[in-house]
C-alpha cells in the first residue's frame, strides 16, 4: 500500500516495527516504532509519557516527509 | 537411534507450538526434545530417511521485534540438537511466522552450513527476503493447508536424505542462486540459436535471468509543513467501534474511510481494531498507539501540522492479498487527491 500510494505520487512514511517488510515492500521514508501490537505506545509508560513518545515518533515522522530522500531511508531511532 | 537417518531440527511459532494464540506471540526461543504440533507430520511423512531430534519455539512477536538477539538465541538452541537438516515452519501467509523462519534458516545456512527446507505462501514477506538460504516449498495461504504441505516438504527432505538436488519450480520456488555446468554447446553457438528461435518468432528463454525490482522513486519532500495537509493510513486495522464496514480479520477484501472530523483522541467508545493477526488489547484499549490522532491532533493545534484531513482510512494487512492491498491503495490515492492532501503517514502493526 506505502509503494502505491507513493506512485500515485504523495509522499509516504511508513511507520512500522518490522523495518525488514517495510524495505521490501518498497516504503521510501521509513520511522521504526516500538511494538507490533502498539506501535505508537506503550502500555508500561504511563498516559502522559506515553502520549510523549507518540509525538516524538509522530514529529521524527513529519521530519521525514519534509526530507528528500534519494532512495529507501530508514530514519533511525 | 538409527546413526543413518537424517536428523532434523524443527523451528515453529508459539501457536503451533502449542502456546496459544497472539496474547503469547512475545514469548521468548525455548527448545523441547523430539516432536512438537506440525512436526509430528513431518517426522511421519519423513521416517523413512530422518528423524526429527528437536524443536525449537519462539514467538512471532518476540522473533520479529528482537531480530538480531532472537536469531542467535534459536540459533544456539538448533545447534544443540546438531542438525543434519532444518525444518522451519509451514509459515503459509502468516507475516511474521514467515519473517520468523527465514531469519532462522539464514542464520543456519550462514553458521552451521546445514540445508533447511520451509514452507510458505508465495506472497509471504519471507519469501522474497529469505528464498536464498531455505528450499521454501510453495503452501496454500493459511493452516487449512497443511495437509498438503508437509508432504511436499517431505518430498525435499527425501530427495537431499539421498544425495539428490530437489527441482527448483515442482518441489520448490527458486532460491535466485546460479550454479556452474558445463554446457554441451558453446556460449556462441547458443547465442546466435537463441537469436534464430527469436527471430523465428519461436519460444526463447534466456540463461541469465534479470532479477525484478519493483520499486518506486521517492516523491518530493512536503516544503511547508505548517501549510500542508496530513492524512492517516493504517494497515492495523483501526476502525470505528463495532467495524461498521466488517474489515476481515484477516484476508481483507475491503478498506474503510472513516471521519476524523469531530475526533480528537481515540478511546475504547469510538475506536477498536479490526485486526487479527496481533493481540489487540492494546489497540483495543487506546488506537493512538496505532494511530497517534492525539498526538496529531496536538500538533496541528500548535500549527506545526497545517492540517489533518478529514478522514482515515484503514484496512487489515493480515494475509491480505499483494493484489487486493494494490486495489486499496489506488482507491485511497484516488481520494486523497479528491481532497488535496499533500502528504501520508501509513501505520503498520
Amino acid at each position: 500500500m506505502v509503494k502505491e500510494i507513493e506512485r500515485a505520487g504523495f509522499p509516504v512514511v511508513h511507520m512500522c516495527t518490522v523495518v525488514p517488510i517495510s524495505l521490501t515492500v518498497g516504503a521510501n521514508r521509513i520511522v521504526p516504532t516500538v511494538a507490533i501490537p502498539y506501535p505508537l505506545g506503550n502500555p508500561a509508560l504511563g498516559p502522559a509519557e506515553e502520549k510523549s513518545l507518540r509525538r516524538r515518533l509522530l514529529t521524527k515522522a513529519l521530519a521525514a516527509l519534509q526530507t528528500e530522500v534519494e532512495g529507501q531511508t530508514v530514519f533511525e531511532k | 537411534m538409527a546413526s543413518n537417518k537424517l536428523r532434523i531440527v524443527h523451528y515453529i511459532n508459539q501457536f503451533f507450538g502449542g502456546i496459544g494464540g497472539e496474547d503469547k506471540a512475545d514469548i521468548g526461543p525455548f527448545a523441547k526434545e523430539g516432536t512438537v504440533g506440525p512436526g509430528m507430520a513431518l517426522a511421519a511423512a519423513t521416517a523413512e530417511c530422518a528423524e526429527v531430534v528437536g524443536t525449537v519455539v519462539c514467538g512471532d512477536s518476540y522473533f520479529n521485534e528482537n531480530l538480531e538477539k532472537a536469531t542467535a538465541e534459536v540459533l544456539e538452541r538448533v545447534k544443540a540438537f546438531q542438525p543434519d537438516i532444518v525444518v522451519t515452519g509451514p509459515a503459509f501467509n502468516a507475516g511474521r511466522y514467515g519473517m520468523a523462519a527465514g531469519a532462522v534458516a539464514k542464520a543456519v545456512t550462514e553458521h552451521l552450513g546445514v540445508p533447511v527446507v520451509s514452507g510458505m505462501y508465495p506472497e509471504n514477506p519471507g519469501v522474497e527476503l529469505y528464498r536464498k538460504y531455505a528450499f521454501i516449498v510453495e503452501t496454500g495461504n493459511s493452516a487449512a493447508a497443511m495437509r498438503a504441505a508437509v508432504p511436499a516438504m517431505a518430498v525435499v527432505i527425501k530427495k537431499l536424505a539421498a544425495g539428490k538436488q530437489p527441482l527448483p519450480g515442482p518441489d520448490y520456488m527458486p532460491r535466485g542462486l546460479r550454479k556452474n555446468f558445463f554446457a554441451s554447446e558453446r556460449g556462441a553457438k547458443r547465442a546466435v540459436n537463441l537469436l534464430v528461435k527469436r527471430l523465428r518468432g519461436d519460444h526463447f528463454s534466456t540463461e541469465y535471468p534479470m532479477p525484478v525490482f519493483d520499486r518506486v522513486e521517492p516523491n518530493q519532500a512536503i516544503k511547508d509543513l505548517t501549510r500542508a495537509k496530513v492524512a492517516f493510513v493504517t494497515s492495523g486495522g483501526i476502525v470505528p467501534k463495532g467495524n461498521p464496514d466488517r474489515i476481515e480479520a484477516s484476508s481483507a477484501s475491503k478498506f474503510g474511510k472513516y471521519s476524523l472530523a469531530d475526533l480528537t483522541d481515540f478511546n475504547p467508545d469510538n475506536s477498536q481494531t479490526a485486526h487479527g493477526g496481533y493481540d489487540p488489547v492494546y489497540a483495543n484499549q487506546d488506537a493512538d498507539r496505532v494511530v497517534p490522532l492525539d498526538a496529531a491532533r496536538e500538533l496541528e493545534k500548535e500549527g506545526v501540522i497545517g492540517k489533518i484531513h478529514d478522514y482515515w482510512y484503514a484496512t487489515v494487512g493480515n494475509g491480505t492479498s499483494v493484489a487486493n492491498a494494490r486495489k486499496f491503495a489506488a482507491a485511497i490515492a484516488e481520494d486523497l487527491r479528491q481532497y488535496d492532501v499533500d502528504a501520508v503517514v501509513l501505520t503498520s502493526t
